[in-house]
């Protein structure tokens, strides 16, 4: 904000500077000359054609999507219960490798800020930078398709989450309690124990119920590279056109999705 | 009991907060500590258990010498001192008994501790503890859910159930009100008189002090310059501690402290509501 | 005191009072377990033979390969960020009005529920799923995977906008109001000075988490560096493979560290 004072002797009022209008405006002139080059080398091997049909093949593969084919629905009884172990497993798999990870990066946990932290603070990186179905290709490919494929490619992705909560979660605990414990002759892992672990326990759960929601929509997918789960119906389904049976997988997926998100929120919302 | 010998703390951004301390606290004696904020008066009371590592000097417990011990050595010599903080400090979200039983971890080992199997006497310690500071009925509570003066006594149990020979006692009353803080003070008092227990008690409020302790040690810019009995807390005295003030006013007796308190509660109550009124209008 | 003096037992107090259901669950969870644990068969055979793999995998990790493949690198992250600027640009400009329509504070009940149920479709799609039917509708390649990208960021933004509107401070927007001012001056005047600095920081959080999902929507044909390493990981070129997660990471790194800066710097 700027006041100056005119020649008159009133008072002009500007939002900012004229330096910092001019930058404004070429923080904006930049950022719009960056998309719109972005988009012309985006869309230079477009073939508009089909682009500008689209409307008409959704029409077609609406129509033939509906109704969706009941029957096939105790075909996908036994990939959704894979699924679900898929997440389950994988959360669970994933808590025992990132609780201790999170230790190692939390600042005031660590053993050593300068060597073991930074790793730490990197496995957390990767494996967030990673999304699961990608871990599945590449697991599915070293270990063949399947559940088990699945259960590692979403442990390897929820490390990083839950990491990284975790680990912020442990650097925001209350100092004091944990001065006080140590003042009556406690260990390092006994004050641990009875000073950080009760203070991040409710944080803990709340993250893992929130990534094991994530990990049912994610394990909806998997398949789609090989890696178990209600996704083989719908790759298979796909390859042979039966729209029919991918309308109904669809419902079936967002049906999960809904039930999985309302039990996390409601198990989240009674640990707080 | 406890021997300070030219204590001297100087943190890392060059700040000395303690200068060179000399200090004797014989058993059972209520050692006082007052002085401005920043006097080093907390620093003090953590070096003596090296929460704060003291950068120069000797600190002897009895006859161990706490400055020269290693870690588990120190663990072993954390057990005798039995500390009460400002704001409590207990582990909110652990019950009131676990909170006690904490006092008892330096004693266990690892996996007895984190599956809460304390031994039977730890446990009959704990309940005759919780029954002297009166909290047998709130045993399971979790501790978040206690008033302050509820807190704070659960505080005192857990430095007691160390079987401690001195406490170390941070602002007990900061965060209580004058009835309260009296009750706590009262207390602590009385608990080391029975055990013939040594303290050092840091302590803002100088009425409240002489109230209650034996003997009053005043720090200035982390220098001794006053120690002696409650009685000759002169006005000169205070000057040296905290600097020129008008002292005849805080001269007073019990009775007045508590209606100063009193008034100074109700004139803030007055200054919330003034502007409330004034919507109201 | 006869309690002080007779020995009393103590044990904590269980986090489920009633036995019954503690012991249930802790039950239904061992059985749970043991079944989930039965679906999980591998095939041991393969998995020997996966080993080799595994372990080329991770050498690929320490020698990453980063020629044999590099002009499909290029031309796959040429596509990747390209991709995430103009989906993030677009979807931005869409959640915006979209998220001040779903906040319910400040429009009228009908638009809320148009708005609301805009954002739950975007947000109970996958976007792998989006991406498989917007290639089958607009062809392969990068336009595809922008119009993934646009459609999810329109469900991530718009639902935290709202909420972000919703949760502000009334105060100001009425003070706003009194000077008899119109819906459209307390929106620039109220409304977003107070939700623009959370919103600058959602989206370049959105721009991060896009370009990670540029890396997915190529599997399926919807252009990016995925494309690159679907056809890496199916040749089995691991060292490839590395690289490109490689790089994956790095940017990612950069991308999260310059946007903590702007984050700091806009708060």
């Amino acid at each position: 904000m700027a006041v100056q004072q005119l020649a008159n002797g009133r008072f002009a009022w500007q939002r900012r500077t004229a330096r910092a209008e001019w930058l404004n405006w070429l923080a904006w002139l930049a950022g719009v000359a960056l998309t719109v080059f972005c988009w012309r080398v985006m869309t230079e091997s477009t073939i508009w054609d089909y682009v500008w049909d689209a409307p008409t093949q959704a029409a077609d593969i609406g129509g033939r999507m509906v109704p969706p084919r009941w029957s096939y629905f105790p075909n996908i009884l036994k990939p959704l219960w894979d699924t679900l172990n898929i997440a389950t497993l994988g959360t669970l798999l994933a808590v025992f490798i990132s609780v201790p990870i999170a230790f190692l990066a939390a600042r005031n946990t660590t053993p050593s800020v300068a060597f073991v932290r930074p790793v730490a603070i990197l496995v957390i990186v990767s494996s967030r930078s990673i999304n699961a179905i990608i871990w599945a290709l590449l697991l599915v490919s070293i270990l063949g398709p399947g559940i088990l494929a699945g259960i590692i490619a979403i442990a390897l992705r929820s490390i990083g989450f839950i990491g990284k909560l975790l680990y912020e979660a442990i650097e925001e605990i209350d100092a004091k309690q944990v001065e006080a414990i140590s003042a009556t002759g406690a260990s390092g892992p006994q004050t641990l124990a009875y000073a950080i672990v009760p203070q991040i326990m409710p944080a803990f759960a709340g993250i893992t119920v929130f990534r094991w929601d994530i990990n049912i929509r994610e394990s909806t997918v998997l398949g789609l590279v090989g890696a178990g789960g209600i996704g083989l119906n719908l790759e298979s389904s796909l390859n042979t056109l039966a729209w029919p049976q991918v309308t109904l997988i669809l419902l079936v997926i967002l049906g999960t999705v809904v039930i999985s998100e309302w039990i996390s929120a409601r198990i989240r919302h009674a640990i707080i | 009991m406890l021997r300070l010998e030219g204590l001297s703390k100087r943190y890392a951004n060059g700040d000395r907060a303690l200068d060179h301390i000399d200090l004797h606290v014989p058993a059972g004696q209520v050692v006082g500590l007052i002085g401005p904020s920043g006097a080093g008066k907390s620093t003090l009371i953590r070096c003596v258990n090296r929460l704060v590592e003291p950068s120069e000097g000797k600190i002897f417990l009895g006859d161990v010498e706490l400055t020269a011990l290693g870690r588990a050595g120190l663990r072993q010599a954390r057990r005798r001192m039995g500390m009460i903080f400002q704001e409590y400090a207990l582990v909110e979200r652990l019950s009131v008994m676990e909170n006690v039983l904490s006092g008892r971890l330096g004693y266990v080992g690892f996996w007895r501790a984190w599956f809460r199997r304390f031994p039977q006497a730890d446990i009959d310690r704990a309940f005759a503890v919780l029954d002297r500071v009166s909290l047998m009925d709130h045993v399971d509570k979790r501790a978040d859910e206690l008033s302050g003066g509820q807190r704070q006594r659960v505080g005192i149990a857990r430095a007691l159930v160390q079987e401690p020979d001195i406490l170390l006692v941070d602002e007990p009353t900061a965060s209580l009100d004058p009835k309260t803080s009296r009750q706590i003070m009262r207390l602590i008092v009385e608990i080391c008189a029975e055990r013939n227990l040594a303290a050092i008690v840091n302590i803002h409020d100088v009425a409240l002090a002489q109230m209650f302790v034996q003997r009053i040690v005043g720090l200035r810019a982390g220098r001794v310059v006053f120690d002696g009995p409650p009685e000759s807390l002169d006005p000169a005295a205070l000057t040296a501690i905290y600097g020129e003030e008008d002292w005849s006013k805080t001269m007073t007796r019990e009775e007045e402290a508590e209606d100063r308190a009193h008034e100074a509660a109700s004139e803030q109550l007055r200054g919330v509501r003034a502007p409330l009124i004034a919507e109201a209008l | 005191m006869a309690d002080a003096v007779r020995p009393r037992r103590w044990r904590p107090a269980p986090l489920i009072a009633n036995p019954w259901l503690r012991h249930g669950l802790t039950l239904g969870a061992a059985i749970y377990l043991a079944l989930a644990l039965g679906t999980v068969d591998v095939n041991w055979a393969r998995v020997v033979d996966g080993l080799d793999r595994g372990a080329r995998f991770i050498g690929g990790f320490l020698q990453p390969n980063f020629s044999s493949r590099w002009d499909d690198i290029v031309q796959g992250m040429i596509e990747s960020l390209t991709m995430t600027v103009t989906s993030t640009v677009v979807g931005i400009a869409i959640s915006i009005p979209i998220g001040i329509g779903a906040a319910r504070n400040i429009v009228p009940r009908p638009v809320y529920y148009v708005c609301r149920s805009i954002i739950a479709v975007s947000r109970s799609l996958q976007e792998i799923i989006v991406a498989i039917f917007l290639v089958a509708m607009v062809g392969f390649g990068p336009f595809a995977g922008f119009l993934t990208l646009s459609f999810a960021t329109i469900g991530f933004l718009s639902k935290l906008l709202a909420e972000d509107i919703e949760d502000i401070d009334p105060a100001s927007v009425e003070a706003i109001r009194a000077t008899g001012s119109g819906w459209f001056s307390m929106l620039s005047y109220g409304v977003l000075p107070q939700v623009m600095p959370r919103l600058i920081g959602l989206s370049l959080y959105r721009l991060d988490i896009n370009f990670r999902e540029s890396a997915v929507v190529g599997i399926v044909g919807a252009g990016g560096i995925g494309a690159t390493l679907n056809t890496a990981i199916d040749r089995y070129e691991f060292d490839s493979a590395a690289a490109i997660l490689l790089l994956i990471i790095g940017i990612v790194m950069v991308s999260e560290y310059t946007s903590s800066i702007i984050r700091k710097r806009v708060q």
